[in-house]
């Protein structure tokens, strides 16, 4: 099937929330701190502005709790005389004019007595800079299995490692945007988010209105990537301030560069690995430590780390396991969620260290991964058995044979024999991602769907679920048409919005289609039941059914609905992190092949293998868009993505300094599904969507260690660090047509 | 405040095969006259710097970033932007998922039916390096550089 959407969009006439027409309405601007720590001395208005012109909000508009609310009550919608990082809001303006608002906004100076801030996160603070708790740390963490001191004292070998990753922007295309108004007392803010329900939890204590006060309605959304996951809390938040205050609607849209500078990132990390090793290359002990900048506020934190953490072992099976982490408060932009959730770090560190391990014991890294990949009935390192009929192995295997390796290989030995300025080289990854949330998340989420037979026969499905690219909508679609053998175009989705739509939890975790999909399944079962009509029975025939109901019950809605209810036998013991901690894994093996070019320290990826296991594939365009795109991302994150901090803010706030990959920077990026279907998924579907982002970034670098023979541990690899890395360059000689 | 106190300034141009007359403010940008004077909204504002190509549209046909046009500039010159392309031209895309979230849509499809019209211009580069000017961040690009190259006439294109 085609995406429902796909015509609406390419011709221009899907709309945004910044293409809605409003009448009357009034820009907002967000007033910000220029400082990363320090009390706020005085605000000071130009005299250039006529300030009459303007609505302003301060802290002391709000009429309940200022804050943001996700997981504490910690960061401040507003600040109230003190702020913990550069460009923290302060002030809301609004005014007729968009121009104009966005003019008087850099007419507002906020002065502040800076206070010393924390700006590195590997730094263990003194303590004038501890600001959270008694040292800094938003949260730590343990995984403990087997004997890791003993083992590692009885291994032959051990291999040490320290792996570090930047922040990373989503820059999804369509920046934060909201549109806030009164509809009687009811305060309605639509816009662009991941998570309606999120918004409305939010707005709830911060603007002391109940959930029937506020009505959320998710407008079409340009890219999410996670990145409007929780911030879209905060921009609908002000648009709701200024709205009330001024009683007018309010478009609050940034632009790119206060989208850039002002929203949360992927979390810069640092991970340490120690590992034993026998002979064969067979893991004897994983030893790992996982630190992350946390930022200003705690945010998503806690959840990313405890992510990270459970991954960061690998798609591998050993019995002595011991992973520390913590995630560090720093007076920096928070950090958030962002497609992986805290896995690409983990798997940048192991996937890159696995390479080093090979390398140190003189074995090809891929039987170093075939000895270690977990076979049904062996354990993660929580102690989840893995029994799902995958087989990893031969993924791995395929993703090679695919990537043609072996011939690769010759034909670069002699390439980088040739040339005097051009190496290539190729790498590989091996990894996984947890689909879902963690451990009894889903239970807590206790998601809700309906599906509503329509007086004219049709279905609608009502759900919180949103597209924003990925393709719910379209799969959705064919998930309900499937299940009562309908026509697709007699399936619709409902607009999410929180007073018409159950909360069937956030679009986030890979979740989507294997979680709230399969309550879509059960809901359309259940609308049958209501029917008295037995499985397997729909089409026109359900269609008169719900026409006959109708008939006799005037006036009345007919719904479906399902809960969520945890696939039996499944165990997490939160206090110990022990467990399974997802119910489902989507397996994936990656091959990368680059050129690097040692005059000017660029790398090229010049082909890209990837075969992931995502249980049944729902639609086979979308979902190896879905790959290729997440690809990208990590491409970009290990060679371009550089985000330059100067005391706490980002530097290269702009398209023109921060690099995302053009089509001329990425190769073709070939996919190939294998699907083991999970029995607890729609149709057997499995995550997709944090996946392919994982092992993205392992598999480059990878790839360019054995093209320039050195063992690079940062990312992004930018020319700069991959000069620093060879400080030994090759000595200029005379120029080779071949090398232009 | 002063700057809204400019004098207006009445221009002409063909907009979609139309004729159009608006008053502009001088300073203002062909992507704003676009958007919030006449509510052609398709076309979109990724970056204001010329970097992503989100607000692509076709000048005297050739692709150009309406975020750096002065839309003065426009007098007398002919503008195509989304609007102005119907579904049926479309249909490659729509089958290799060129579109995901949609919002660098509009600025690709233009720069596309520019490469689509003019097919001798791959003598100067491939697909893949043309539409270097649009930024995407869902796709990969993949899905874009096959429907394109499915458009194309010589290349299994209508």
């Amino acid at each position: 099937m085609l995406r429902r959407e796909g015509l609406s969009k390419l011709t221009g006439r899907e709309r945004y929330v910044d293409d809605l027409p409003v009448d009357d309405v009034l820009w907002g601007a967000t007033v910000r701190s220029p400082e990363p720590r320090g009390r706020i001395a005085e605000i000071r208005y130009s005299p250039t502005v006529d300030w009459s012109e303007f609505v302003i909000v301060d802290h002391t508009d709000i009429p309940g709790r200022n804050a943001v609310y996700l997981i504490e009550y910690d960061q401040p919608a507003l600040a109230p005389g003190y702020v913990r990082h550069v460009h923290e809001p302060v002030l809301l303006l609004a005014h007729p004019s968009r121009e104009a608002v966005r003019r008087a906004a850099r007419e507002v100076e906020v002065i502040v007595e800076p206070d010393p801030p924390v700006l590195d996160f590997r730094i263990d603070p003194g303590p004038p800079l501890v600001q959270y708790g008694v040292d800094n740390v938003l949260k730590r963490l343990s995984i403990l299995k087997g004997d890791v001191e003993r083992a590692l004292s009885a291994a032959p070998i051990v291999v040490e490692g320290v792996y570090e990753t930047g922040a990373q922007e989503h820059v999804y295309l369509e920046t934060q945007g909201m549109l806030a108004y009164l509809d009687g007392d009811v305060l309605v803010i639509k816009g662009s988010m991941q998570c309606p329900y999120y918004v409305l939890k939010a707005l709830k204590p911060a603007l002391d209105r109940t959930e029937a006060g506020i009505r959320v309605i998710q407008t079409p959304t340009g890219g999410g990537f996670g990145g409007k996951e929780e911030f879209p809390s905060m921009v609908a938040l002000h648009a709701g301030l200024l709205a009330l205050k001024s009683g007018r609607p309010v478009k609050l849209i940034y632009d790119r560069p206060e989208d850039m500078v002002a929203t949360t990132k992927r979390h810069p990390s640092r991970i340490r690995h120690r590992t034993g090793v026998d002979e064969d290359g067979r893991l004897l002990a994983q030893d790992i430590e996982v630190v992350m900048d946390g930022g200003a506020y705690v945010t998503l934190t806690p959840v990313v780390l405890s992510r990270s953490m459970i991954h960061a072992a690998g798609p591998y099976s050993c019995d002595n396991v011991r992973i520390l982490g913590r995630a560090m408060f720093t007076n920096s932009v928070p950090f958030g969620a962002f497609r992986g959730f805290g896995n690409p770090q983990a798997h940048f560190a192991l996937e890159r260290h696995m390479d080093v391990i090979a390398h140190t014991l003189g074995m090809d890294p891929a039987e170093l991964r075939r000895i270690n990949l977990i076979r049904d009935g062996q354990t993660t390192a929580t102690g989840q058995v893995i029994r799902d009929g995958v087989d990893r192995i031969r993924n791995l295997d395929r993703a090679l044979e695919l990537s043609g390796v072996e011939r690769r290989r010759r034909e670069h030995w002699l390439f980088n024999a040739e040339h005097r300025y051009l190496r290539r080289g190729i790498g590989m990854a091996a990894f996984y991602h947890g689909a879902g949330f963690t451990g009894r998340g889903e239970v807590m989420l206790d998601s809700r769907v309906q599906v509503e037979g329509r007086a004219d026969g049709r279905a609608e499905v009502l759900c919180a679920s949103v597209e924003m690219g990925q393709g719910q909508i379209t799969a959705f679609v064919q998930l309900a048409a499937a299940r009562l053998h309908y026509d697709p175009d007699d399936i619709l989705i409902a607009e999410p919005d929180t007073q018409r739509v159950p909360d069937s939890g956030p679009t986030v975790g890979s979740r989507t289609v294997m979680v709230v999909g399969r309550l879509v399944e059960r809901a359309c079962d259940d609308l049958r039941r209501r029917l008295g009509l037995g499985e397997g029975l729909g089409g026109d025939e359900l269609k008169r059914a719900i026409a006959d109901w109708h008939a006799s019950h005037p006036g009345e809605r007919l719904l479906g609905s399902a809960r969520y209810e945890p696939p039996p036998g499944i165990a997490w013991d939160e206090e110990h992190y022990r467990g399974d901690a997802y119910g489902a894994f989507g397996w994936a093996a990656q091959v990368a092949e680059v050129e690097v070019d040692l005059r000017t320290y660029e790398v090229q990826v010049r082909d890209f293998v990837s075969v992931q296991d995502v249980g049944t594939v729902i639609n086979p365009t979308l979902a190896r868009g879905q790959v290729q795109g997440g690809v990208a991302q990590g491409i970009s994150w290990a060679l371009l993505e550089h985000c330059a901090f100067q005391n706490g803010a980002l530097a290269n706030g702009q398209l023109t300094n921060y690099l995302i990959p053009t089509s001329a920077d990425l190769p073709p990026i070939r996919v190939e599904f294998s699907e083991v279907p999970y029995e607890h998924g729609a149709q057997g579907a499995k995550g997709i969507g944090e996946l392919p982002l994982v092992g993205s970034a392992p598999a480059v670098l990878n790839a360019v260690a054995v093209a320039v023979g050195r063992q690079p541990t940062e990312i992004p690899l930018t020319p700069e660090r991959l000069m620093a890395l060879l400080d030994d360059p090759v000595p200029p000689a005379k120029r080779r047509e071949s090398d232009l | 405040m002063s700057n809204e106190q400019r004098d207006r300034l009445p221009i002409s141009f063909t907009l979609n095969d139309q004729p159009m007359r608006v008053e502009i403010d001088p300073a203002e940008r062909l992507l704003d006259v676009l958007r919030y004077r006449l509510g052609l909204t398709g076309t979109k504002e990724g970056c204001a710097e010329g970097e992503c190509g989100a607000c692509t549209v076709l000048l005297d046909g050739l692709p150009v970033d309406s975020c750096l046009v002065p839309a003065y500039q426009v007098r007398g010159r002919r503008v195509e932007t989304v609007e102005s392309l119907d579904a049926e031209s479309l249909a490659t895309y729509h089958a290799s998922g060129a579109t995901q979230c949609g919002a660098c849509t509009p600025g690709v499809v233009m720069t596309a039916s520019w490469i689509v019209r003019h097919p001798e211009v791959l003598g100067r580069g491939s697909v893949r390096e043309l539409m270097a000017g649009n930024l995407c961040r869902c796709t990969g690009y993949d899905g874009i550089i096959e429907g394109i190259e499915d458009a194309i006439p010589d290349r299994g294109g209508a």
